[in-house]
């Protein structure tokens, strides 16, 4: 599978070569664990196994949530209560649920900034990027649809805040959103429809997950350094890299538990702190929320969505130019998506030939001011539209955009790098001293 | 016309429980320190048990607790009454009979009745649907630091009433200092007094606030304390495993580090 030389799995005993003739799956496992990772990974590389931990807690928690579950707008927020008060052990795996969705997007959000700094969308990673980012939709389609389920006023009003973005598209936009709603308002057909979706892509992200380790595991991992393992014989690889069993399965594994520390912490003793309030009232068709909010994760793009109103004159400049087509509303759903977009193709914006944000003077600041500019969005996201939070909104969004479309682009070409080590093992051995040389 | 809008904006204003989360900068939300509060702390059962007397002689006139079952009065970290006190309890209530489809005289394994005033909110999660602390400046920190603040909304919305009245379109509505916009619709329901505490506790307004606050607590989280354990063993247990971990991985990575050659 690797590109990188190493030891495959050899068949030993009779069945062992029995079974590889017909499939090769202890092979296949023997390859995946023992890849060559680079000796080199820092703590911010432990977030896949966080991710790929959350992925099985969620499905996990879900399916037996679901036993208990009743999709219907007059029964949903009863029985979910149901599972609060009555189901043994239901309100842990409520919360372990609720709170493990806010843990997931927590470890991919790191994870997709870790990439942005250390250059892992560069090629040949291309699509391991690519493939993360559609699981980053699909994880946003699954947490949006599971928020609704509980059928409280959140609940409720985001489904009809966020459907609504559809009916924006010009022309075919409302037979879409009646389409998506399975009517015109978001009603019954709604909510079992949320329900069949959120239960089928969670399996839609575990088949892209797959996909994603597959295609790393064919270039091999990035690393801090972001200088390539040298692949020449299986003695050069082994002296940059390690197996992965067991050196980094027991590293992550220990950075599991310090996460897992925290989030069970916040099981237990705080559990509501990351909902909102206003999801503890049933669902009210009537009665609007005075703001609507949706969950922290979403907050960024919900900030964008909102930033560009009718009085910004690129939005006015463009709605002139579109005879009306694109208008404020469809303006902001486009810009909502298009920040997603931007992110997916940056493997073709950064000109820079080098990977690593750490011998790019110029770039490194940029990009702290990005998560700066992140948590700004985060914030604004959730603050009423309306004074100054427009501004720094508009500010904020226009940034994400130039970060990608302007100064990637341009940084490649005015930034002089600074020496990158030649390699791995020299930047290993720089970290741990030269008695590693010794080691030897 | 213009009676029907000024009706409807007030009702929205005042009845509806979505308001509230306007969360007007005057509110005075006052910061109650209940015994359950923090990682370890516990329901007062016999707190619960006088804000029960509360929510039956007070509040139960007008609102509801429909998702409340009233057999968990005798849950152990709730209420804990014993079991045949719970059975002459619910005989107070009426319920419709699944199989007959009759009225009859309600047996533990009923809910609470819904609320008797249509626009009375039910009562049984409003200790989770309101947040009685905010901000500052939207970072969440106060409640961090102090709770989300559902159980200090009840207290302060039951005594912050200023004994002003508004007439607004043929309905009086009551200044309250605690209420999002101020007015509420809902007269002041707890007087110095008002309610007989059989434990012959202080019966001041105040305290019976504080009573049936913890109660809707309760009500509306019932499993707080079973579920403060869960989380104090998961921490513990992943505490030692994360210790154990981190242990392997260092004596693991040792000699790749230049540490501890001999040894490895």
């Amino acid at each position: 599978m690797a590109g990188i030389p190493h030891d495959h799995y050899e068949p030993k005993t009779g069945f062992e070569q029995w079974l590889h003739r017909r499939l090769p799956i202890v092979s296949l496992a023997y390859d995946t664990l023992m890849i060559p990772t680079p000796k080199n990974l820092n703590w911010w590389w432990i977030w896949g196994i966080v991710l790929a931990f959350c992925l099985v807690l969620q499905i996990v928690t879900g399916i037996v949530l679901a036993m208990h579950y009743t999709p219907h707008v007059d029964k949903a927020f009863a029985s979910v209560e149901h599972i609060m008060r009555n189901v043994n052990g239901g309100h842990m795996l409520r919360y372990i649920h609720a709170n493990g969705a806010s843990l997931f997007f927590l470890a991919v959000y790191i994870h997709i900034f870790r990439g942005l700094f250390y250059g892992s969308y560069k090629a040949p990673r291309e699509i391991t990027w690519i493939v993360g980012i559609l699981i980053f939709l699909a994880m946003m389609g699954t947490a949006f649809m599971g928020y609704v389920l509980p059928w409280g006023q959140m609940s409720f009003w985001g489904a009809t805040v966020i459907t609504g973005l559809f009916g924006a598209i010009p022309g075919i936009g409302e037979p879409i959103q009646t389409w998506l709603l399975g009517g015109p308002a978001v009603e019954n057909a709604t909510l079992n429809r949320f329900f069949s979706l959120h239960y089928l892509l969670p399996f839609v992200i575990a088949a892209l997950v797959a996909v994603h380790i597959w295609a790393f595991h064919t270039t091999g991992n990035n690393n801090p350094t972001g200088v390539e393992v040298r692949r020449g014989s299986k003695a050069e690889a082994e002296k940059d890299t390690l197996p992965f069993w067991p050196y980094f399965v027991i590293k992550d594994l220990f950075a599991l538990g310090v996460v897992l520390l925290v989030f069970f912490a916040i099981v237990g003793f705080m559990p509501n702190y990351l909902g909102h309030p206003d999801n503890y009232i049933p669902a009210n068709p009537l009665a609007t929320p005075a703001h609507i909010v949706p969950e922290w994760y979403f907050l960024p793009f919900y900030a964008i969505l909102r930033a560009f109103t009718g009085d910004v004159w690129l939005v006015q400049l463009v709605q002139f130019i579109t005879f009306g087509i694109v208008d404020a509303k469809f303006f902001g759903v486009i810009a909502m998506f298009g920040s997603i977009a931007v992110m997916a193709i940056v493997p073709w914006l950064d000109t820079s030939s080098v990977r690593s944000g750490q011998y790019r003077p110029m770039f490194r600041w940029w990009f702290y001011l990005l998560i700066i500019d992140f948590v700004v969005l985060m914030w604004v996201g959730a603050q009423p539209a309306e004074g100054i939070y427009t501004w720094i909104s508009l500010i904020a969004s226009a940034y994400w955009f130039a970060y990608f479309l302007v100064i990637l682009p341009l940084l490649g070409v005015i930034e002089k790098p600074t020496a990158q080590p030649a390699t791995i093992e020299d930047d290993f051995n720089a970290h741990y001293g030269a008695k590693a040389h010794v080691a030897e | 016309m213009l009676r029907k809008i000024a009706i409807t904006a007030a009702s929205v204003l005042a009845l509806s429980g979505a308001a509230l989360a306007a969360g007007g900068g005057e509110q005075h939300i006052e910061d109650v320190a209940f015994s359950f509060e923090g990682p370890f702390g516990k329901y007062d059962e016999h707190q619960l048990q006088r804000g029960l007397q509360v929510y039956t002689e007070v509040c139960a006139g007008c609102h509801g607790m429909k998702l409340v079952p009233i057999r968990s009065l005798s849950d152990e970290g709730g209420p804990h009454l014993p079991e045949d006190q719970v059975r002459a309890y619910a005989t107070q209530f009426t319920a419709i009979d699944k199989d007959t489809g009759e009225e009859r005289e309600a047996t533990p394994n009923d809910f609470f009745p819904k609320s008797a005033l249509e626009n009375a909110p039910d009562l049984s999660l409003m200790a989770k649907a309101r947040a009685g602390f905010h901000g500052p400046y939207g970072t969440g920190i106060n409640q961090f630091l102090r709770g989300i603040g559902g159980p200090e909304y009840i207290v302060s919305i039951l005594t912050g009433y200023t004994g002003h009245e508004v007439e607004q379109a043929g309905t009086t509505f009551y200044e309250n200092s605690a209420f999002p916009g101020g007015l509420i619709a809902m007269s002041p329901p707890l007087a110095d007094g008002q309610v007989e505490y059989a434990d012959g506790h202080d019966n001041s307004a105040h305290h019976m606030a504080e009573d049936v606050a913890a109660f809707l607590m309760w009500a509306a989280e019932p499993k707080m304390m079973a579920r403060k354990q869960a989380g104090f063993v998961a921490v513990l247990f992943i505490g030692l495993l994360t210790v154990l971990l981190y242990l392997t991985n260092k004596r693991l990575w040792a000699p790749h580090k230049g540490k501890k050659k001999v040894q490895a």
